[in-house]
């Protein structure tokens, strides 16, 4: 049976590099991505007629960005490159499409996919996060990169995680105010992953940079930062804090601590975009330390599903430099299960430098732990869902009344996660919530049900005929219509 | 009994007896298991997975009689008694509203099929009223495509199923029911005196005595059916549903296409479920929306309500449902086995006639007989003629 074309989901770092290394053997993939241009996230260009510099967009990334735009440019006239194309369901033998921009639907017959759909923001909530001025910490960057706006004059950053000063020192350079970086976590957690992070000097020298250049430009960077709310109605006009551990409850709580300013941008790491692989049936399992349900794949980014192949943020948050090696390693692995012959010395080195990385990144979840007491501190009245407004209390009331365990089960009694966002936004918090409440390791509590939509589609989308129709033969045989209940 | 030989895994068989022991914490069996527990019976219930989560949890919601087969109607208007007392009985309201279903013609042949049915129904007393073109057209300018008239039952309504299923079984504990989750049945016997279940709970075995047992065990209950010799016909189905973002509210009644395959509510909320089509078996217990009956089901939406076309659809599912080929349930007492008794295979139908089929299960239990006719749907209907003769008394009483 001749193969269909090889589908690439996202043209970040580990999209780009799946589409040159099959190039390169021969085959011609389709690369679907929901952004107008390719480069992912991390590397997101601005629309026509923007221009700013890749050195003033990027900074220390901006030769890897240069290298991943240019390396795409090259391809895309060789790919069947789709941009602006959203993958809202899939199934085993085909996904469907949206055209973000004409809503044109369309359906692809696949038979193997490269899953590459990146990370958001992780967000835990705190009182006032649904005010207008509050960003997360990647919609802040991603309005500098893109749109090449600030969220506001006087900026006030927390959370915690790598992301936090990389976007301090954009804003910063970028000529915005920064008026306080908040960190949840401490000096003493970044010495104690020292030794884990020595391995990728290079990595661990531009966050050192970051730093320096914060604390020379006399940016305020406070540690142990806990938020305990955001001041002001129709906008932020302050951020109050106050130094208290969210990592243990033996440091003494300081006072409270009011900063005036216009805008915040908060997340603590990243979370997967684990839709997709979960449409597409890929194993899931419990990673610790990323406090997630991941899809399972082997080192060569081979998921449970044959034909199914994951690689970058979207399958675990490893990095950009990460993604670029894994989009590799998971092109190489489809080409031998396509019995393509490959360099299986570069397989062998790829995965040497994976796994480097991922001792790497082992280092920094230690030097910007996860705040393990935010679930404990959360207060009932703590919004969680802002999609259906669903409280902290109400979750914990469905624990007690109706002995909600699940994750599920708790989304079926008070509707969180059944907003807009479907849970993408506030699962991961949801799940702490859950867990806290039931006293239990987070792990047991499961995880939401992947559903179609991946993301919201209008009922009225223009579909058109697929040019290789799916086979029904997966299908369950129609009934006779008629109503259900 | 051999010890094995690996020790790290607990062997302890945890034993429970009871006089009902229910297979099923789905609406059916956990309304059987409310009203034997208020009864005064020892009622343990045995759910595989969480209570109302399969296809009493995740079904469109509606709570309907109007369009129901003639024989189920007895049962329904059963039912429909037991919805008005909702809250007192399980505690909730369940975002249960009399809102009024609406089957809408889009022919003059369709319009005549309604007309029929509402004749042939009268004697049962659901109060259907034909409405005619013009004033739908009139009173609903939201309604798009053809609009020839239609049949309204004003008391039929909507229920929120997610809540109001497990409600149920959360009602039947605290009337005394042992309810036992995620506790998978492996095997299931009369041993001349009682029947006993070996379950499965957490790597443990669970053994349970009883001198009654109720099979409510959806569309899983086949299985044990055919474990007392009483094969079916049964087959699943996959509802294929699919709910919008909330907007402003605009669509009065549960709403219904004669001899169409789309229906559609707009619950408290605001969010608009819709459904119609099939999905797929991903295996034996998950099912999700198929990416044909999804594109197919839009177009249909709004062409049915234009003011949809650009509100958002959030999220799509499925669930399993036992189908039998006739469309009706089995309910009633088993053919081959004393004490045995079935309530199954509701055919995508089952939210609203559930709490009567519980209360009918529960009443052959403790009374052999049930008030409300259920002849039609007798297991015996899909046996050899042969086996039907050699069969027990339909009725008889348990000790």
């Amino acid at each position: 049976m001749s193969k269909l074309a090889p589908l690439i989901v996202g043209a970040g770092p580990a999209g780009v590099r799946a589409a040159q290394t099959l190039l390169e053997h021969g085959l011609r993939p389709i690369v679907l991505d929901e952004a107008p241009q390719a480069g992912g996230q991390i590397y997101r260009q601005p629309p026509p007629g923007f221009y700013r510099s890749k050195q003033q967009l990027y900074g220390f990334e901006a030769g890897r960005a240069h290298a991943i735009h240019r390396s795409f440019a090259t391809l895309a006239p060789h790919l069947d490159y789709r941009p602006q194309t959203l993958v809202w369901n899939a199934q085993p033998d085909v996904v469907d499409t949206m055209h973000t921009a004409t809503l044109a639907a369309d359906s692809i017959a696949w038979q193997d996919i490269i899953v590459a759909t990146g990370a958001t923001d992780r967000v835990l909530p705190f009182p006032g996060w649904t005010t207008p001025g509050v960003y997360t910490l990647g919609g802040a960057q991603v309005a500098l990169k893109f749109q090449g706006c600030a969220i506001g004059r006087k900026v006030v950053l927390a959370g915690t995680g790598p992301l936090l000063y990389l976007v301090a020192y954009q804003y910063a350079k970028a000529g915005a105010e920064v008026v306080a970086v908040l960190d949840s976590s401490s000096l003493s957690d970044r010495m104690a992953a020292l030794p884990a992070m020595l391995g990728q000097p290079a990595l661990l020298l531009k966050g050192v940079y970051y730093l320096a250049w914060l604390k020379a430009h006399r940016i305020a960077l406070h540690s142990h930062a806990r938020l305990l709310r955001v001041e002001g109605g129709a906008q932020v006009n302050a951020v109050v804090w106050r130094r208290e551990s969210m990592t243990t409850a033996d440091l003494a709580i300081g006072p409270e601590q009011t900063i005036a300013c216009d805008a915040l941008g908060f997340g603590y790491a990243l979370r997967s975009e684990t839709q997709l692989a979960d449409l597409l049936g890929c194993k899931f399992g419990f990673d610790a330390t990323q406090r997630a349900h991941l899809p399972a794949r082997d080192v060569a980014g081979r998921s449970s599903v044959p034909g199914v192949y994951l690689a970058g943020d979207g399958a675990g948050i490893m990095g950009a430099d990460a993604a670029e090696l894994a989009g590799e390693r998971a092109a190489l692995a489809l080409l031998q299960d396509r019995g393509i012959a490959i360099d299986s010395a570069r397989a062998a080195l790829l995965e040497r430098r994976l796994a480097r990385i991922a001792a790497f990144r082992k280092g920094l979840e230690r030097a910007f732990p996860f705040p393990q007491r935010w679930a404990a501190l959360a207060d009932d009245e703590l919004i969680v869902c802002r999609c259906e407004q669903i409280s902290a209390g109400e979750l914990r009331q469905a624990v007690r009344a109706n002995q909600a365990q699940e994750m599920n089960r708790l989304k079926a009694l008070t509707r969180i996660g059944m907003g807009r966002c479907q849970g993408r936004m506030c699962g991961a918090a949801a799940t702490e919530i859950l867990a806290q409440a039931c006293a239990v390791p987070l792990a047991q509590v499961g995880r939401l049900r992947g559903q179609a939509p991946i993301k919201p589609v209008p009922i009225g989308m223009h579909a058109r005929q697929a040019a290789a129709a799916p086979t029904a033969s997966v299908f369950q045989v129609a009934l006779a219509a008629g109503e259900d209940e | 009994m051999n010890a094995p030989v690996s020790t790290n895994i607990s062997i302890g068989v945890k034993k429970l007896s009871a006089d009902v022991l229910i297979v099923g914490g789905g609406i059916v069996g956990a309304s059987a298991a409310l009203a034997l527990a208020k009864a005064g019976r020892k009622v343990v219930l045995l759910e595989r997975d969480l209570c109302g989560s399969r296809s009493s949890g995740i079904n469109y919601g509606g709570v309907r009689r109007q369009g129901r087969a003639l024989s189920q109607l007895p049962l329904a208007q059963r039912a429909h008694r037991i919805w008005a007392g909702l809250r007192d009985l399980v505690g909730i309201d369940g975002e249960y509203v009399r809102s009024g279903h609406f089957k809408l013609a889009r022919s003059a042949a369709d319009m005549q099929a309604l007309e029929a049915y509402a004749e042939l129904s009268r004697p049962f007393g659901l109060g259907i009223e034909l409405v005619s073109g013009e004033r739908l057209r009139q009173q609903c300018p939201w309604l798009g495509g053809a609009v020839v008239g239609g049949s309204l039952c004003p008391e039929d309504g909507q229920a929120n199923p997610r809540l109001v299923s497990p409600a149920f079984a959360q009602a039947a504990q605290r009337a005394g029911a042992h309810i036992i989750e995620a506790c998978e049945v492996r095997e299931a016997g009369y041993d001349g005196s009682a029947f006993s279940v070996r379950a499965e709970l957490q790597g443990e075995t669970l053994q349970v005595r009883a001198a009654a047992l109720i099979n409510c065990a959806g569309a899983w209950a086949g299985k044990l059916a055919e474990a007392f010799g009483e094969a079916v016909p049964m087959f699943s189905g996959h509802p294929n549903m699919a709910v919008t973002e909330p907007i402003p509210h605009f669509l009065p009644w549960s709403l219904g296409v004669e001899g169409g395959s789309i229906y559609c509510r707009q619950v408290s909320r605001g969010n608009v479920v819709l459904g119609g089509g099939r999905g797929y078996a991903q295996d034996a217990l998950r099912a999700r929306s198929s990416h044909d009956a999804i594109l197919a089901l839009l177009p249909q939406a709004v062409a049915l309500l234009p003011a949809l076309r650009h509100v958002h659809i959030i999220r799509t599912w499925s669930g399993v449902e036992g189908y039998l080929p006739d469309r009706q349930p089995v309910l009633g007492p088993s053919s081959t086995q004393d004490g045995l008794f079935h309530g199954f295979g509701f055919c995508g139908a089952g939210f609203q006639i559930g709490p009567a089929a519980g209360a009918v299960l529960a009443e052959l239990v403790l009374q052999g007989r049930s008030e409300t006719p259920i002849d039609a749907f007798s297991i015996r209907r899909f046996l050899p003629v042969a086996d039907v003769n050699l069969a027990s008394e339909p009725e008889r009483k348990i000790q």
